[in-house]
């Protein structure tokens, strides 16, 4: 008897795979049809502007110790209005996991990572990004954050304690209250 | 001039089906992603038009290797054999009343002939791989063998009874009124079982499994002789498909058009229901299948037969 109930459910089966002739087909066209990434997907690694047009990245090398994979190299120069830049900035795709840890380490909001994942290439050397390739013209994600209106740190232009929540620094070598 | 315009029909047929196993290899793939949501290949030319040049291209590119561990002689002379022991059958197929190329009194039993020669490839190529895998994929289409080669020439018993003669047109003639697939349903059923079982075709795919035996006898083939092989299969499809329309759909009979439409049309509709259970079923273990067979069909094929036989003798 249950020899019966087996092919009354494989015809069954048959059955339900035929019918699917007529549903709609689920596969994604993908390079004619572009693929939705949330704002948040982390795909390709970029290097953002401030509003002023300036690099955001000052070169703290927290990116490069935040990396699991160690895929990121930087070196620290100093600019003439006494502000950090990185000399050289390069992240090798090839060893990138695009885990994001670089952008949670960020304290610029220089690294980030935008959605795109369209970064095959045909040869491996080609998938090292050096700063040029890095390097966009707007702000990325956080449009209006700049560093050094949030933080006590010195440049040219602007002294310890001129921000507007920013107490002025005690000289220490003086006894006048 | 007789013989000149057989020899001309021959080759036709012969080329014809050959050049429809090569699209059907295109055809399974389309339909399979049509059953499955999907698309097949759809990328060389027009909605994939071309993926069957580029499949012929990669395949007689692709380096003919003969391993140096096998039986050569043997390695070599399976996938021929492979290839041509259900071609042949396609001669015994009559497309119309007067469209055939041998019209053999014994076609049952030549089809039947050449259906158990079609093991021989599996093994030979089983065996002269000397790789493990190669050799279960064999010994598992043995088994098979022993289940479906049982019930599949007593399934087709009822019809040759109903027919009073093993010769196909005169089987098709005798379906002028009713289609064998009504009074021969259990045989129709049956055979269907068994056709699918000696195409290798899911669920009945023991001997190359790609899950478990990563594509079982034919591991060690590749090239040309992979692709005999795999034209091999879909030539014993449309081999099989045709003779359950001869046997059991009425051949090349219907209404209004053509008889050759009409015998196409039924074949590419056998065809297109074995894609359809590759898509649906699973596949089982091999001592099931051997259950099944020898529990199952072969007592139904026996009681068909009988039951066949006892209502011609009340009719005479």
């Amino acid at each position: 008897m249950s020899i019966i109930k087996i092919l009354v459910s494989q015809i069954r089966s048959i059955w339900l795979t035929f019918i699917n002739i007529f549903s709609k087909r689920e596969t994604i066209m993908y390079p004619e049809k572009s693929v939705y990434l949330a704002p948040r997907y982390r795909g390709r690694v970029i290097l953002s502007r401030n509003l002023n047009g300036e690099e955001r990245c000052v070169a703290c090398n927290l990116c490069a110790v935040a990396c699991p994979v160690g895929c990121i190299s930087l070196k620290k120069s100093i600019s003439k209005t006494n502000r950090w830049y990185p000399k050289f900035f390069r992240i090798n795709f090839s060893r990138c996991i695009f885990c994001g840890l670089c952008e949670e380490a960020c304290p610029t909001a220089a690294i980030q990572l935008i959605p795109d994942f369209e970064l095959s290439e045909y040869k491996r050397q080609d998938l090292v990004y050096e700063k040029e390739d890095l390097l966009i013209s707007g702000p990325g994600k956080y449009s209006d954050y700049d560093f050094y209106h949030f933080s006590g740190v010195e440049i040219e232009g602007k002294k310890k304690g001129n921000l507007d929540y920013e107490s002025n620094p005690i000289d220490v070598k003086t006894l006048l209250p | 001039m007789e013989t000149k315009v057989l020899i001309i029909e021959s080759i036709l047929v012969l080329f014809l089906t050959l050049i429809c196993a090569t699209i059907m290899s295109i055809v399974e793939r389309r339909v399979l992603g049509l059953l499955q949501n999907r698309y097949g290949p759809n990328r060389v030319g027009w909605q994939g038009t071309l993926q069957i040049v580029a499949d012929m291209i990669k395949i007689l590119f692709k380096e003919d290797w003969i391993p140096m561990f096998s039986r050569k002689a043997i390695f070599v002379f399976a996938p021929i054999l492979s290839f041509l022991s259900l071609f042949l059958v396609i001669a015994i197929v009559p497309i119309s009343s007067n469209f055939v190329i041998i019209d053999l009194d014994i076609g049952i039993l030549f089809f039947l002939m050449m259906a158990s020669l079609s093991v021989y490839p599996v093994l030979f190529a089983g065996w002269s791989s000397n790789n493990k895998y190669a050799l279960l994929g064999a010994i598992r289409a043995t088994a098979q063998t022993l289940t479906y080669e049982v019930f599949l020439g007593l399934s087709l018993m009822g019809v040759v009874a109903r027919a009073q003669s093993f010769n196909m047109i005169d089987i098709v003639n005798s379906q002028i009124l009713l289609w064998n697939c009504i009074p021969q349903f259990f045989g129709f059923v049956t055979f269907f079982i068994a056709g699918l079982a000696l195409c290798h075709r899911h669920p009945f795919d023991q001997p190359e499994s790609e899950q478990e035996l990563s594509d079982g006898y034919h591991i060690e083939y590749s090239g040309m002789k992979f692709g005999l092989f795999f034209i091999g299969e879909y030539i014993s499809i449309i081999i099989v498909s045709s003779l359950i329309t001869t046997m059991f759909f009425g051949g090349w009979f219907g209404f209004g058009l053509s008889a050759i439409f009409w015998f196409i049309f039924k074949t590419m509709f056998f065809a297109f229901l074995f894609i359809l259970i590759r898509a649906s079923l699973p596949r089982p273990r091999y001592d099931k299948i051997m259950l099944f067979g020898w529990k199952f069909c072969f007592p139904l094929t026996l009681i068909n037969l009988v039951f066949t036989a006892f209502f011609m003798l009340c009719k005479a």
